[in-house]
């Protein structure tokens, strides 16, 4: 339970910066006439001292209020942050277990077939995507398969059911694909030589089995361990690919929620993907615990 | 146990059964085309469906499709009836008389009447609202009073003679009166609804309209669906069944998802493909004047600026406008030499006076000026121009840099700040030099630029005070008279041009691509766009 100072820590470090920003969520080009701005302000506690501020919000929190938001003034970021997580969570899940299952195949492949023509194609794509980002992917697979092939949806809202999430999931997965072939292709290779393995084949056990029972799981390790970083990157990479898609997810209402100092809206989302990093990785260390039996012992 | 073929197997199965649910699940937009369901783009999503406690032009848009006022614009920006059948205007400009429709009525079959009208103006001035746009009516007699707290609400000069009868009393005439009275903080809300749901009473489901379209559903950062209001008074007049308005924050995004058939109208063009959407889309394409201006300020209560009119004279007029409008901005924008754009009703902007030299005697007569307020070759001005932080602000400022250093040898800085930055150094006026900014107008008449350059005005970015000007403001404001007010507003307007507080640079044009099935679309200053005037046409009748 080490996590709850971590939290408490963030939310006012969150908290603090979200405040020292200039500007705030009233402003705009057309300046609000004094009395205007006093009603908003005092309508959201924004006038009282900082202090008390930071109070009356971790009050909220801790009662698992996280308040109004400024920018949807018809809406509480609790409100908010319901309707975006599951968004975000079918896009990340999804981009998340086509990375896991693509890129450990691939990488298993390549290892198998190592310095054939196989092991080059799925080195040098591994390699590219890893170094495309995705805003450059995310765009050109639009123009492709939605504008030109007319194959896929565009855009989310208007669009029912699974097609909208293709082109998203394609492009957040893949850096990931690749990140993943390359870790398993080499935890692969490197299983696939030690005496173990040895052992299992001069006991007239065949490639696949030996790779089923033997050497799947133990090349699987580093894998695991990438999959906290990789949560990480797929969070932020669902900034880009929400943007650019027009997902209505929590990447989205996030780097929105900065833009127009909505404090609020920041502030709830920041919680959120703390508590969220905080519970992934307490997951993959018991995951690591179930899959490596060494490490259950200690 | 499984053996790998038959896993493969299953894998190819698979991906074959995702392919065809892909494949159906995918409809394109213009399918829907039976259900006759408009796909409009928004760049933001509304503050709020409250009309008091709406702010942005976004908001506006979808407003008016769920909302009316007691006036309303036709498709080519001439007022019309709105809620209001007829009205009419005392002699001296301050009483104004409405006649309310008697077959307005509320999506819930509730009649509109007059004391609706009367609740949702007080609402909008009550302190305890908090309305954006209180001010708008701020010559409502007494409304200035209420909004500073000082009188209570039910003061204000707002009152229903009968159900049907409205009377809005004035403090001093107000010209652009009935144009107001089509913007959406005037609309009127429910007052029963107020009562029941509080401030949830604009939420979907409990939101009741008096438009042409009710409020089904919105998904913030998604889609506001609306659908046909059948109580509404002018229903039979409606052609579209549905209005989908996609929040779509990307203007490339707008602009892929009406390449692939998914939205008929964008709200934007994105400017990076502009010549690109030209060539594919000429007829599509609507480019119209727009009531906005895009200007660098001057910081007018720090040196260098502050009581140097020659320097501001001379960096005004050394900036190429032609080139910044053809190569810069180049989506048909045009370069503005006055601080009110063409097109507001019955007024004719002043021009600055150097409009009608060349270039290259503005660039001579600018050195001149620069070197008799003691800049020049052995004295070089250096200055920093602030601008928000994106990719067209940094060309534009760019471009700026190269043209002030080329004719003037002045160096300048390039500042670039995250917006809402920019806005807090814009108000303190500290640490702001040169600075850009914009002003859209609210309505359609030259007050709605003139007034924000009055001293002590809360949008003054420049702090621009002079005397005369406000004088003159003051004399148009009294004025019964048209012709005379005009008179007064032109007259402020060379004032204000003269004193050079601001650089005006361009005036900004509306860029929406509308689809060949749209029909009864109509470009106008205000680009106000009802989609109850619109219609959609078989996708097929057009070659």
């Amino acid at each position: 339970m080490g996590a709850i100072p971590t939290l408490l820590l963030v939310i006012v470090l969150a908290f603090l910066m979200v405040h020292a920003a200039p500007g705030g969520p009233f402003d705009d080009e057309r300046v609000l006439p004094p009395e205007t701005q006093a009603a908003l302000e005092a309508a959201y506690n924004l006038d009282e001292p900082l202090h008390q501020q930071l109070f009356n919000y971790l009050s909220g929190v801790v009662r698992g209020d996280l308040g109004p938001s400024y920018r949807y003034r018809d809406y509480t970021v609790s409100e908010l942050i319901g309707s975006a997580f599951p968004v975000s969570l079918k896009l990340g899940a999804m981009a998340m277990l086509v990375a896991l299952i693509v890129g450990v195949l691939a990488g298993t492949v390549a290892a198998l077939r190592r310095n054939t023509a196989l092991d080059k194609f799925v080195m040098a794509f591994a390699m590219t995507g890893i170094s495309i980002p995705v805003f450059v992917i995310a765009p050109i697979l639009v123009l492709l398969l939605a504008v030109k092939l007319q194959w896929l949806p565009a855009g989310w809202s208007g669009n029912e059911g699974t097609g909208r999430l293709v082109l998203p999931v394609i492009a957040l997965a893949l850096p990931q694909v690749a990140y993943i072939a390359r870790l398993m292709r080499a935890s692969m290779v490197d299983v696939l030589s030690s005496d173990f393995i040895r052992t299992a084949r001069a006991q007239g056990l065949g490639t696949t089995a030996i790779i089923r029972y033997h050497a799947l799981k133990p090349a699987m390790l580093p894998v695991l361990s990438y999959m906290g970083p990789a949560v990480a990157a797929i969070l932020t990479g669902s900034v880009v690919v929400e943007e650019i898609f027009g997902i209505p997810g929590l990447g989205q209402f996030f780097v929105r929620g900065a833009l127009n100092r909505d404090y609020t809206l920041v502030l709830g989302i920041v919680i959120f993907y703390a508590a969220l990093v905080v519970l992934f990785n307490l997951v993959v260390d018991l995951l690591y615990g179930i899959i490596d039996p060494r490490i259950r012992r200690r | 146990m499984i053996s790998k073929r038959r896993a493969l197997t299953y894998i190819v199965i698979l991906l074959a059964a995702a392919a065809v649910v892909w494949q159906y699940s995918n409809v394109p937009a213009p399918d829907e085309q039976a259900a006759s369901v408009l796909h409009r783009g928004l760049l933001t999503d509304p503050e709020s469906m409250d009309p008091h406690k709406a702010r942005s032009t976004q908001a506006g848009i979808v407003l008016r499709d769920i909302g009316e006022g007691l006036l309303g614009y036709s498709a080519t920006g001439e007022l019309v009836p709105g809620a209001a059948e007829h009205w009419s205007v005392s002699v001296d400009g301050l009483t104004h008389t409405f006649s309310i429709r008697e077959d307005a009525r509320w999506s819930n079959g509730d009649a509109l009447t007059a004391d609706h009208f009367v609740f949702s103006l007080r609402r909008l001035v009550d302190p305890a609202t908090a309305a954006f746009y209180s001010q708008m009516v701020g010559d409502i007699v007494n409304a200035s009073a209420i909004i500073a707290g000082e009188l209570p609400p039910e003061e204000l000069g707002v009152e229903a003679a009968d159900d049907y009868t409205l009377t809005i009393t004035l403090e001093r005439p107000v010209p652009y009166l009935l144009s107001l009275l089509t913007f959406p903080s005037t609309f009127p809300v429910h007052p029963g609804s107020v009562a029941t749901y509080g401030d949830g009473f604009a939420r979907a489901g409990n939101l009741l309209s008096n438009g042409a379209y009710k409020l089904d559903a919105w998904e913030p950062g998604s889609v506001l669906a609306l659908s046909r209001n059948e109580q509404y008074w002018n229903n039979a007049a409606t052609a579209i069944d549905e209005v989908r308005h996609h929040v779509v924050t990307q203007e490339m995004t707008q602009l892929n998802r009406y390449r692939a058939g998914e939205l008929h109208i964008t709200g934007s063009v994105p400017p990076d493909n502009f010549a690109q959407v030209q060539e594919d889309y000429p007829d599509e394409l609507h480019i119209a004047p727009y009531l906005g201006i895009y200007y660098y300020g001057f910081n007018l209560t720090k040196p260098p600026f502050k009581d140097n009119p020659g320097l501001r004279e001379a960096l005004s007029m050394a900036i190429d406008r032609e080139v910044l409008v053809e190569s810069i901005t180049g989506r048909g924008e045009a370069a503005a030499y006055s601080w009110v754009p063409p097109g507001v009703d019955n007024y004719e902007p002043r021009q600055l006076k150097y409009a009608g030299e060349t270039q290259d005697e503005r660039n001579a007569h600018a050195r001149r000026l620069l070197a008799e307020v003691g800049y020049g070759p052995n004295n070089p001005l250096q200055i920093e121009l602030r601008y928000n932080t994106s990719d067209s602000q940094q060309r534009l400022a760019l471009a700026v840099q190269a043209m002030w250093k080329d004719a003037l040898g002045v160096e300048t800085t390039l500042v670039n700040e995250e917006f809402q930055v920019l806005l807090a150094n814009m108000r303190a006026a500290e640490v702001t030099q040169v600075f850009r900014s914009s002003w859209i107008g609210d309505y359609n008449d030259a007050h709605t630029f003139l007034s924000i350059m009055e001293s002590g005005n809360a949008s003054n970015m420049p702090r621009y005070s002079n005397e005369e000007f406000d004088a003159l403001m003051q004399d148009a404001a009294d004025q019964v008279d048209p012709k005379l007010r005009r008179l007064y507003l032109e007259e402020a307007e060379r004032v204000l041009l003269s004193d050079h507080p601001a650089i005006p640079i361009y005036f900004y044009v509306s860029k929406h691509l509308v689809s060949p099935e749209v029909v009864g679309w109509g470009d106008n200053v205000l680009d106000y766009h009802y989609s109850q005037h619109l219609s959609l046409a078989p996708a097929n009748a057009t070659p």
